[in-house]
This record gives structure tokens, sequence and C-alpha cells, in this order.
């Protein structure tokens, strides 16, 4: 059945909606060369970032786990790694070649950043010309993978933007598709409504471990929290406690059963909604679902969260009027008019389907239009 | 006469409601997410969109039921028609007082 939707499939046979030619870093000394060949390139997507040196262990892992994620994500073309060295260089490359799109790699040592922009650039410019050649195609609803998360939330994301993004994710998994939500710390209060969804006990087990580990790093910090979750945001909006906060949180979840429970950055291998351990910082979590593969992301704010993200276009709902009156320019869905019970939830839920429809089709969301391209990595713990 | 609601409460049964506006002191009504009923409540204070205000009387300690859920706790007496935010209400799991 044709839905009218279309995408990009890649060698690996993934859809991506987006045609992104990516410069990505893996450590913070090759900043300079990433800027620089995206200056050159001005049509690809330089991706510099924070972190690649002296990490090791479990966030070592995660990092590369980041990286490879990012450049294979089905929103990606072809991508350019830069490094300082080979070794770590060959890593993340490696990684992303296996989707068998191209990869190009060069590091610093032995050339320097004036030669490494040089032959890179040269090489950015062929990729970005070969990818302006790839077509869209018809792709199924079920080929696209959503991923969510609230923001600068407050009263009104409980009441409006989060049950209008449920009925997206209960129809796109009704098509079968896969969502993916997280932020774990923010369920507390409601995690037991989540591990009641899970599918089985193996799943369960999983969630409660992610959301008990997490929490007990939280409270080993023994320091009270309010003002940093919830956000002095949430707090001026007029959520009070972080129980309050996850209950609205959890109305985006829709009324599907959770059928796995990840680590952050993993690619979920079963279709469905699939919860992902990770931060409630914005940026950091929608890193990690864009390195699990999902391509378009859904972001209920009250207060006004402004973050974008580079490969995968994130688009905002508040039923805030004073948000949407006052911050227009990042919004891509005004549902205020469910507080004064102006239209149904159903009707909410259509309107999100099409922005949803014409974003996946190449209309550019708010944060992609004026430049919000929030990338950060996760860190477990201090690097040595 | 067709009121503008003020509150927007998610359970019928919930002690509190949500202003979908700013709200001033004097009566208002609400409704619920579950029944499109309207209630009438007397607002004692000001309550600015986005705040709460509480639907029944809570006494200090009691739990705090929005979402047919615990929210926090009640860290003073709270009377009917009176803001609720976290200068009277707080967190069961997250916070000591």
């Amino acid at each position: 059945m044709a839905t009218g939707l279309t995408g990009y499939r890649r060698p690996d046979a993934r859809v991506g909606i987006r045609n992104h030619v990516v410069i990505l870093a893996v450590d913070d000394l090759s900043n300079a060369a990433v800027e620089g060949i995206g200056r050159l390139v001005p049509g690809t997507l330089a991706i510099p970032h924070a972190y690649g040196r002296l990490q090791f262990g479990e966030d070592l892992e995660l990092t590369f786990r980041t990286l490879i994620g990012t450049g294979a994500n089905p929103n990606v073309a072809a991508v350019v790694v830069v490094g300082i060295e080979p070794s770590w260089t060959d890593t993340v490359a490696d990684g992303i070649a296996l989707t068998g799109k191209p990869v190009e790699r060069f590091s610093i040592e032995r050339f320097g950043d004036l030669n490494t922009i040089a032959a890179a650039a040269r090489v950015a410019a062929k990729l970005l010309q070969d990818a302006s050649e790839i077509e869209r195609v018809p792709v199924e609803r079920h080929e696209i993978m959503m991923s969510i998360k609230c923001g600068e939330s407050d009263t009104t994301s409980g009441l409006g933007a989060c049950p209008t993004t449920s009925q997206a994710v209960d129809r796109t998994v009704g098509a079968n598709g896969t969502v993916l939500f997280g932020e774990t710390t923010e369920l507390t209060g409601g995690e037991h409504l989540i591990a009641a969804r899970c599918v089985d006990d193996e799943v369960r087990g999983k969630f409660q471990a992610f959301y008990d580990d997490y929490i007990q790093t939280i409270v080993s910090q023994g320091v009270d929290l309010l003002g940093s979750q919830p956000t002095q945001g949430n707090i001026r909006g007029g959520l009070s406690t972080i129980e309050e906060k996850a209950m609205g949180n959890i109305a985006k979840t829709g009324s599907v059963p959770v059928v796995d429970a990840l680590a952050p950055a993993v690619a979920p291998t079963r279709q469905g909604l699939n919860f992902m351990d990770s931060s409630s910082a914005a940026a950091e979590c929608i890193t990690l679902m864009a390195a699990a593969g999902a391509v378009i992301h859904l972001f209920p704010t009250g207060q006004g969260n402004v973050i974008g993200n580079p490969i995968e276009p994130v688009i905002k709902l508040t039923a805030n009027p004073l948000t949407a009156a006052t911050m227009g320019e990042h919004i891509d869905l005004d549902v205020s008019g469910l507080l004064t019970q102006e239209y149904t939830l159903s009707e909410a839920g259509d309107r999100l389907m099409e922005v949803i429809d014409r974003t996946i089709n190449g209309r550019l969301t708010a944060a992609e239009a004026i430049g919000h391209q929030e990338f950060v990595i996760t860190k477990l713990y201090r690097s040595a | 006469m067709a009121e503008q609601l003020a509150f927007l409460a998610h359970r019928q049964d919930d002690a509190v409601a949500v202003a979908v506006r700013d709200v001033g002191a004097g009566p208002a009504q609400y409704a619920s997410l579950e029944s499109g009923t309207r209630h009438e409540i007397e607002v004692l204070e000001p309550i600015k969109l986005g705040h709460k205000v509480a639907l029944v009387a809570i006494t200090e300690g009691s739990p705090v039921i929005e979402y047919g859920q615990q929210v926090g706790i009640a860290k003073a007496d709270i009377v009917v028609g009176a803001l609720v935010h976290v200068h009277n209400i707080r967190s069961a799991r997250w916070q000591l007082a």
C-alpha cells in the first residue's frame, strides 16, 4: 500500500530520511581539521566533539559505539573520519564501513592539520557530489525508526504534548514500526508502570537493573537534586516533583508493550517500543538514540527546549500557549488547544502525523532550519 | 454563559489540577481529561498558567495524588483553592524535607 512516504535506502537496506555527508572527529585534537574540512566543503556536516582521549573500559566502548553509530545512521550517506592517530581512527571507520556506505579515514600525526584538511576535503567533495545523486524511493512507515524524548517539560507536557506524542507512538508501532524511549531517572515515580508493560520477565529484569543502577549512581552522591532534576525550567513552568515529571514523561510512551531494554547507543533488534538506558539531558539522549539508528525524533516540550541533532531531525511540539507564542521559531506543532479542549487528542495526533510525514519526506524541522545541531557524548566516568 | 475553563485535571479523583491560563482569585471552573463535566472551585490566590490548584484539602504528610498516582507528599496543610508547588509539596522519592 502506497503511504506517500519516501526515503533513502542505504546499502545495508536500512532507510534514512536525510542524506548527510559527515566529517566525523574521533577525538578532540581533530576538531580543528574536521571544522576546516567542513568550511572548505560547505555542503558536508562537520561533527566535532569534546572527547575521545584517555577514555577506557565501558566509557571508551560507549564513545566508540556512539561515534560508529552516528556514522552508520541511515540518515548519513557517507563519512570522512578524522583522528589524531590511525588505530582508533580505524576502529571508528571500520565500524561504520560495515554498513557498506562509503567511508574514508585520515589521521593527523606525520601529516599535520593542513595536509590532512587538503586531502580530506578533496575526498569529501567527491563524496558529496556522489551523495547528491542518491534518489529518494518509496518506503514503508515501519522502516523509519523513531526516537522520543521530552525536555524542559512543564505541566502542559503531561496534559497535551506528551499524550499527542503517544498517539504517534501507538500508530507507528501499530504499523510494525520501532520506537526508542529512555531518560532513565525521569521515570522515577512511575517506573513500576513501565516495568508492568515489559513483555516478559527477562525484559523486565533488564529494565529494572538499568533503572536501579542509574538511581544508585545518583543517590550515592548524597545531593538534593531539586533544581537539577526537575530543572529550574520545569519548576518555573509548574512541575513540582520528579514523580510528577515522570508521570508526564510516561504519558508520551503510548500504550504499547515494552519489547526490550537496551544499553546506551545499542541498536534495537526487536520491532516495537524499546527502552534505552540514557541520560535525561536532551542532547546526550538524542545523540545516543541517533547512534542506535533512530532517524526521526519527537520532542514534546513545555517551557521550550531548543536543541536539535546534526543527523536526526527533531520535531518540537508544545501544548504551552506562552511557549508557542514567544518561541515560534523553535516549534513545529502547537497543540495548546488541548488545554482549552478546542480539539480532541486524536485530532492532535492527526496533526502530529502530518508533521511527521512531511518531515520524513524532506520538510526541515524548526531546529534544522535555524541550525541547532547539538552533539553530546555521554561520559560514564572520568578519563585516565 | 460559557465561561473559560481555568483548570484541567488528569483524573477525576486527582487532588490537584493545572491552570490552563493565568487564573485570578475567585470562582473558577475545572474539568478532567476523563470527563468533560465542569466543576466550580473558589481559587484563593492568583495561579499562573501551568501551576496547580488544590481540588481537595491535603494534610501535612499526606500523599498528593495526580494522574491517579502519588506525585509527592504535602509538607504543610493545604486547603482547597490554594496554589500547590514546591513550597508546600515535596518528592516522596528524592527529598527528605
